[in-house]
């Protein structure tokens, strides 16, 4: 299974960063192969609506969870309407590594 | 002649300038009109008394998608320019976000299988008043929880009756509800106040107004005798200053009691008339 973490870097030592949709890159955990793999997101610099945008995005990565620090109103029906975990991380300053590993306990 | 008051800035005096200036036109006998542009928040009926004529529900079209015959072709979703509709091809999955959705109609154009009907969704109301001396007053309130004032504005404007000269009070700030009122305007007033925040939320407005290539001037308001950065950005700009208009604490007050402070002070009424002669009213 997928796990989506909105990340400010594409290494595993990067930090969450703080905003959904227009976090720079997404790191995608996968659970089964214990693979990281980091994408640029492509709903960073959209006008209006990148939280919708990164959703369909990550949807076709099927990603099943998504950490973030919050999701916005536009964001959560469409999570709970795709079946998509939503995990609020509120605490600041986590690695990617450390996050998948809080994941995996 | 249609005059835009604006400001970058919140609480610089937008409605004070708009409402005296309307006020004091009334006064000489110029048809004049008016209309109260911060549909967010329109607050000009607390010193312009009029008598409601009538109220207009202003409403939008949102796309409903029927899912029975949509084939999740992914067209209408190509064709939206706000990123309104969420499609996932692979779960057969399309959506609408109705914030996002700005009514352009792109995705009913779209759409080859008659998938894509409307609803309508109301935005907020228009009223319109007229004054004691006979002129049109209009104002507009968005409802709670909807995204964008735009469409309201635009509908409030539609209900001047484009005859001498017209006064829109704009929103504060310089992103849509602004340059939707300012793209209204032969002319922008920008309000501002003496002050470092003033004077950068005006280099924002003014930014904005000169890509419009709109002709504008500045007012400053509760200009006192302290540092004025303002002044000297306008020098160095080449920017007209309209008026100055003092800090004083009987304006303050007569505002504060929903009185017109230009008809109560000779030394306002000035500076109202300078601001009339540059702007050839």
């Amino acid at each position: 299974m997928k796990t989506a973490i909105s990340a400010s870097g594409d290494t595993i030592q990067s930090v969450m960063d703080q905003r959904f949709g227009r976090c720079p890159y997404f790191c995608v955990y996968d659970n089964e192969s214990k693979e990281y793999a980091f994408h640029k997101n492509p709903a960073c610099e959209a006008q209006s609506g990148a939280g919708p945008l990164a959703v369909q995005f990550l949807a076709k990565l099927g990603v099943e969870k998504i950490v973030a620090a919050e999701f916005g109103g536009k964001v959560k029906p469409v999570l709970e309407d795709l079946k998509i975990q939503m995990i609020i991380m509120n605490q600041e300053g986590r690695s990617m590594e450390e996050i998948v590993t809080l994941l995996n306990k | 002649m249609r005059i835009v008051v604006g400001s970058g800035k919140g609480g610089t005096g937008k409605t004070f300038l708009s409402v005296n200036l309307f006020c004091f036109l009334e006064e000489q006998g110029i048809p004049v009109s008016f209309a109260d542009c911060d549909v967010e928040e329109p607050n000009a009926d607390l010193f312009l008394k009029g008598e409601v004529k009538s109220v207009e529900t202003v409403f939008q079209n949102l796309p409903v998608i029927d899912t029975a015959a949509c084939t999740f072709c992914g067209k209408c979703h190509d064709y939206c320019a706000f990123n309104a509709i969420m499609f996932i091809k692979n779960l057969e999955y399309i959506s609408i976000s109705e914030e996002l959705c700005h009514d352009c109609g792109a995705c009913l154009y779209a759409c080859e299988f008659d998938a894509i009907s409307e609803k309508k969704k109301e935005l907020g109301k228009v009223r319109i008043m007229q004054s004691t001396k006979g002129n049109r007053i209009v104002d507009g309130l968005t409802n709670i929880g909807v995204y964008s004032g735009v469409r309201v504005i635009k509908s409030a404007v539609k209900k001047l009756e484009n005859q001498g000269v017209e006064i829109l009070d704009a929103p504060p700030g310089t992103s849509c509800p602004f340059v939707t009122t300012a793209s209204f305007g032969d002319y922008v007033i920008l309000v501002t106040e003496p002050t470092w925040f003033g004077l950068n939320d005006l280099k924002l407005a003014v930014e904005t107004v000169r890509g419009m290539k709109k002709e504008f001037g500045v007012v400053i308001n509760r200009a006192g005798d302290g540092e004025d950065p303002v002044s000297d950005y306008l020098k160095k700009e080449g920017i007209e200053l309209l008026a100055k208009i003092p800090f004083d604490h009987k304006i303050a007050k007569w505002y504060s009691e929903g009185k017109i402070p230009v008809l109560e002070s000779s030394d306002l009424h000035k500076i109202f008339y300078e601001i009339q002669r540059k702007l050839k009213i």
